[in-house]
């Protein structure tokens, strides 16, 4: 026993083997995607950047019942509603520190009009902290622009919520 | 007029060797972190430019636009200086490597005295970076380093006394036109396995990264350093690390001789095939980075003193006295 070892340290027989299999190893299919051009599969789940729904009638949905605002654990949302003229109660205001958010969904699952969701979207990154106070200019829009997938994904996410 | 004129022609030629040099290095890093990725199964650096071949440009770009920051306890000279001293040594060996017959910018009669000589100096730029930045990871990672390439420089002198045997000349030209009929790494097969460890061992490449270990010494001797000096260390460094491969290549591989005077062979020319060893001893280094686990720094010193040296010292007197008894020694001094 103590021979073969002794001969196996001095031919460095273990170090070739480890030379051979890193070689073999850098041939096989790569096991990382290549990002900015290939991206993973998000589940309908995926709890990304924020945006504002509307109806398909072109209203907002929010109804400023400020309950997202009141669920939120790092209070990053900030609500101002007054009444409109045909007596509906909407947002004057609607804001998130997306600095203080901490992406847990529960302004999604507390929102009784699936108004405020969270998108697909995980590439918001800016270069001042400025740019990251959305407003409700900037989460309707989001809505608008991702329209299509969030509403695909509350569909497939609906049985089981 | 006369010394103008000397000076130009010098500096082309200068220039003719340098220039290639740091866009190999450049490429060597690149090489490096594509091959490391390749063993782990990642991409490595593919964006920018044609396979991502200008990415070690583009961080040196950034480098340079990075701001310099010197700590304000530092001794701001030796701190300056460090690494303008290991760039420059790791630049100034390539005077002597010959790259075919005639392609060599100083054919000097000592040139592996020279070669040897630099590269041990280059252990200076590392003390001065550490010492200079009067910080305690810094401190102890270049005296790490100063113990490491020591070491290792001992074992690396004594295997090229292996070398020397076998040629009878210090004239690194003459050391490959020697291997004409056998590469010296068939009979110096064992030396040149630890020529390689201690070339390892030399450049601070894994196993033997300890002055750098980021573990333990945040990265070493650079820790304090920033912007373009922290660019100059590390080019520095994989000039070094190429410059390591070409001395293999000169001493084992036969330079550039082809491996066999046959027809495929010998019609590529002979810098294509010192390049291409270079290439592969480099590709050697890269795959050990991504292989093998760091040493302890007992075990390094073990492995340098209590083996490596022994082990070179024992080859040395094996060589010697296979020419003296067989009557091959090449020069008789007696």
């Amino acid at each position: 026993m103590k021979i073969s070892r002794f001969l196996k340290t001095i031919f460095l027989l273990e170090f070739v083997s480890g030379l051979l299999i890193a070689t073999r190893e850098m041939f096989r299919p790569k096991k990382t995607i290549n990002y900015p051009y290939e991206k993973g599969s998000l589940s309908p789940r995926f709890r990304g950047e924020h945006a504002l729904r509307r109806y398909p009638s072109g209203e907002e949905r929010c109804i400023a019942c400020k309950l997202c605002e009141a669920v939120c654990p790092a209070q990053a949302i900030t609500i101002e509603s007054t009444e409109r003229d045909d007596g509906s109660r909407k947002t004057t205001r609607y804001d998130i520190d997306m600095l203080k958010c901490i992406y847990c969904g529960l302004c999604q699952e507390s929102c009784p009009v699936e108004a405020i969701v969270q998108g697909p979207n995980f590439e918001f990154s800016t270069e001042t902290r400025e740019e990251l106070y959305y407003n409700k200019e900037k989460l309707m829009d989001n809505g608008d622009r991702w329209e299509d997938v969030l509403a695909k994904n509350i569909r497939l996410d609906k049985p089981y919520r | 007029m006369e010394y103008l004129n000397l000076l130009v022609s010098e500096l082309y030629k200068i220039a003719f060797i340098l220039i290639p040099v740091l866009i190999s290095v450049t490429l060597v890093v690149w090489l490096d972190r594509r091959i490391w990725g390749a063993v782990q199964k990642r991409k490595g650096p593919n964006v920018v430019g044609p396979f991502g071949l200008l990415q070690t440009i583009a961080d040196a770009l950034k480098y340079v636009l990075k701001e310099i920051i010197i700590p304000a306890s530092s001794n701001k000279i030796i701190f300056v200086l460090a690494p303008v001293v290991t760039m420059t040594l790791a630049l100034v060996a390539w005077a002597v490597i010959p790259f075919d017959n005639e392609l060599v910018l100083a054919d000097i009669n000592v040139g592996i005295l020279y070669l040897f000589a630099v590269s041990s100096l280059g252990v200076y730029g590392i003390i001065m970076g550490g010492w200079a930045s009067n910080s305690k990871y810094p401190f102890l990672g270049a005296i790490r380093s100063a113990a490491q390439m020591v070491s290792y420089e001992v074992s690396i002198g004594i295997i090229i006394i292996n070398v020397l045997l076998c040629v009878g000349s210090l004239n690194l030209i003459d050391i490959v036109n020697a291997q004409q009929s056998l590469w010296f790494v068939v009979p110096l097969f064992p030396m040149f396995v630890v020529f390689f460890i201690s070339a390892l061992a030399e450049t601070n490449r894994p196993p033997f990264d300890l002055p750098e270990a980021e573990a333990e010494l945040v990265s070493g001797y650079q820790t304090e350093y920033s912007g373009m000096m922290y660019a100059m260390f590390w080019l520095g460094e994989y000039a070094n690390i190429l410059l390591m491969c070409a001395m293999g290549a000169i001493l084992f591989l036969g330079g550039w001789l082809p491996p066999f005077d046959i027809f495929p062979f010998n019609t590529i020319p002979g810098p294509l095939w010192m390049i291409l060893k270079i290439l592969f001893l480099f590709f050697l280094f890269a795959l050990v980075k991504a292989i093998v686990p760091r040493y302890r720094y007992d075990q390094l010193m073990r492995l340098g003193w209590k083996i490596l040296l022994p082990f070179s010292l024992f080859y040395v007197v094996l060589t010697a006295s296979y020419l003296f008894y067989f009557d091959k020694l090449p020069v008789r001094a007696f």
